[in-house]
């Protein structure tokens, strides 16, 4: 019965992923948990997943107006030389060392969300957004 | 805040981005969130904007993780149609729903995940 788990948790992370909200954790945390597949491997199956459904939430929401691009490349001029970097240090580094690193960073950003205050006006502002479309 | 004081914090967040993604192979949007809001969007632009900064990223990771052998392509087949489904609905809800609730519930997965994944093996 493990496809329905697999089904499952693509499902999620799919969803989760397309609205920007760190559906890739659901993943890795998916394959390297219930699958006991090795690390690095799980982070480069949710690498190739992430793409279309990516195109699919760019498609939809870049239709509907909701994508800042100027904002989006300038991070992307940061971050591209970046991920270079971050791939050396992934290869340099043990397997078990690089899923503590994941574990920390899941437990700090779960920590966070869990305690973040969300503004009110954000939450308006968000509505007006939806019935603007 | 200048103009060119913005592009820098945004170049340099984006990098971080960039580490994240390249290192862990997720991640990126936890970090591009925030950081977007930090430059003005509203909470809804800065979820759909964070997917098209990671895309690029990702793009680049993956190759890198392909002519290195780190991962197979096919052994993600299992995964996209469940997913390209999810992204679709996903895509869909993305101006709907207002998030908080989810982004809560997904907070308490994600702790109960890193203890889980620390205390393994």
């Amino acid at each position: 019965m493990s496809w329905i788990w697999s089904i499952l948790a693509g499902f999620a992370a799919g969803a989760l992923g397309a609205m920007g909200m760190g559906g890739g954790g659901i993943l890795v945390i998916y394959l390297t948990l219930a699958l006991s597949v090795p690390q690095l491997e799980a982070q480069g199956i949710n690498l190739i997943f992430f793409l279309p459904c990516a195109v699919i939430s760019m498609l939809i929401n870049g239709k509907r107006k909701l994508i800042d691009w100027k904002s989006a490349w300038k991070l992307v001029a940061g971050g591209l030389p970046a991920t270079l970097l971050g791939f050396w240090i992934a290869g340099k580094m043990e397997t078990r060392w690089l899923s503590i690193f994941f574990a920390v960073f899941l437990l700090a950003v779960g920590v966070k969300e869990l305690f973040a205050k969300e503004k009110k006006e954000e939450g308006n502002e968000g509505k007006k957004d939806g019935e603007a479309q | 805040m200048s103009d060119k004081k913005e592009t820098g914090k945004a170049i340099l967040g984006g990098s971080l981005v960039g580490v994240l993604n390249g290192m862990l192979g997720a991640g990126g949007g936890m970090i591009a969130v925030p950081l977007l809001k930090k430059l003005g969007l509203r909470q809804t632009n800065a979820h759909a904007t964070a997917v098209s900064v990671i895309f690029p990223l990702t793009l680049l990771t993956t190759v890198l993780y392909l002519v290195t052998d780190k991962v197979e392509l096919g052994a993600t087949g299992l995964y996209l149609l469940p997913g390209a489904a999810g992204a679709l609905l996903g895509g869909l809800l993305l101006a709907k729903i207002p998030g908080k609730w989810l982004r809560k519930i997904f907070a308490c997965f994600m702790i109960w995940a890193g203890i889980r994944m620390m205390m393994k093996k």
